[in-house]
């Protein structure tokens, strides 16, 4: 950030909201990571996530309106599962930021945002499906892709797939 | 075999088998079950209309499997699909036919390895009568297809089942690279 030239007004922008919430929330959050492709942060102390939330979608300077996505990715050396949201006010300041969290890799848990953006709701779930991640205060904890008896989470790196399914042969 | 090669006589009177009469009244009109599961069913849609124009076959889409001879399984089984295509095929009144088109339906397509969700061949769970290979069969192989279906009904006879009678289709089947070796030398003098 120092060298202050090669930084793109964009990323301006979010280092500017990751200050305004560095200031409110301290050591709760990383510092910030200002590349080019996506400026984003860790929530290290995952349990204040939703008070981090809010306060992203509610301060008059931040207005997160817009969670774009939410997505689930596997550490498998550091033996943890994690999510990605990506944030932005749209229509109103513009501004883009990222946020990573991260939990242990089997029955792992993070608190649910579905209560204060409703696209969290079916992406919560997906992350579920997909990576065996619990999200503590969403209304409906089920699967939203493989069927409801499922076994395994099929996009942890080391995912074998089941034998059988009622009775129908999975593998090739 | 057919039915215009049996002999007419002079006062317009067909004299046939009642097989060839009942196996050309069902080959000629072949309803499919009117469903798709992926992009084969883009395919197979074209091939409904009039470029490709089914209904010169008397085939021709129905809305309902109780309707329906023949089940087009077009495109990716997933596995919570297919104890509904097993649904849909027990819906269907006998004798019904059932053609695989396509990759994944045959065999898993490119999900074979790493698609833990994917059926790896609709055969798993339904008798398959016709295979049509491609990603997806262009609408002159389904027709290809289509008419492999309506051989096999020839081949029926009452008494006799479907495995006899994929046996005799077997039997009869003709090499096609004859043909496409004789077209070739024509096209080529």
């Amino acid at each position: 950030m120092e060298e202050g030239k090669a930084v793109s007004q964009s990323v301006q922008q979010s280092a500017a909201a990751y200050s305004m919430i560095q200031e409110q929330f301290g050591s709760a959050l990383s510092p910030l990571d200002a590349n080019e492709t996506m400026p984003f942060f860790e929530v290290v102390e995952t349990a204040r996530w939703v008070e981090i939330a809010h306060f992203m979608r509610d301060h008059a300077k931040l207005k997160f309106n817009y969670l774009a996505c939410l997505t689930g990715v596997d550490y498998p050396a550091e033996e943890k599962v994690g999510i990605i949201c990506n944030f932005e006010s749209l229509a109103l300041l513009g501004h883009k930021l990222a946020v990573k969290l991260k939990c242990q890799r089997h029955g792992g848990s993070l608190p649910s945002i579905s209560c204060l953006w409703h696209t969290a709701n079916w992406h919560e779930r997906e992350v579920f499906d997909l990576f065996g991640i619990t999200f503590a205060g969403h209304p409906e904890m089920r699967r939203i892709l493989c069927p409801d008896d499922w076994e395994g989470s099929p996009l942890l790196k080391d995912y074998k797939v089941q034998q059988s399914y009622r009775g129908i042969k999975v593998p090739y | 075999m057919g039915l215009h090669d049996a002999a007419i006589t002079r006062h317009n009177v067909l004299v046939t088998s009642v097989d060839n009469v009942l196996n050309w009244a069902r080959l000629s009109s072949l309803w499919p079950m009117g469903f798709g599961l992926a992009c084969c069913a883009i395919e197979m849609m074209a091939t409904n209309a009039s470029n490709y124009d089914l209904e010169r076959f008397g085939i021709f889409p129905r809305s309902s499997p109780r309707q329906s001879d023949l089940m087009i399984v077009a495109g990716t089984v997933t596995m919570k699909m297919a104890e509904r295509v097993i649904r849909l095929y027990e819906q269907m009144p006998e004798p019904r036919y059932v053609l695989s088109m396509g990759s994944c339906s045959n065999c898993g397509g490119p999900y074979w390895e790493h698609g833990y969700h994917v059926l790896k061949g609709v055969d798993r769970v339904i008798p398959v009568d016709v295979y049509v290979p491609g990603c997806p069969p262009r609408p002159e192989a389904l027709i290809g297809g289509l008419m492999k279906v309506q051989e096999l009904i020839r081949m029926e006879q009452i008494g006799i089942s479907r495995a006899d009678a994929l046996k005799k289709l077997e039997e009869k089947a003709l090499d096609p690279r004859v043909f496409v070796e004789q077209e070739r030398k024509v096209a080529q003098a």
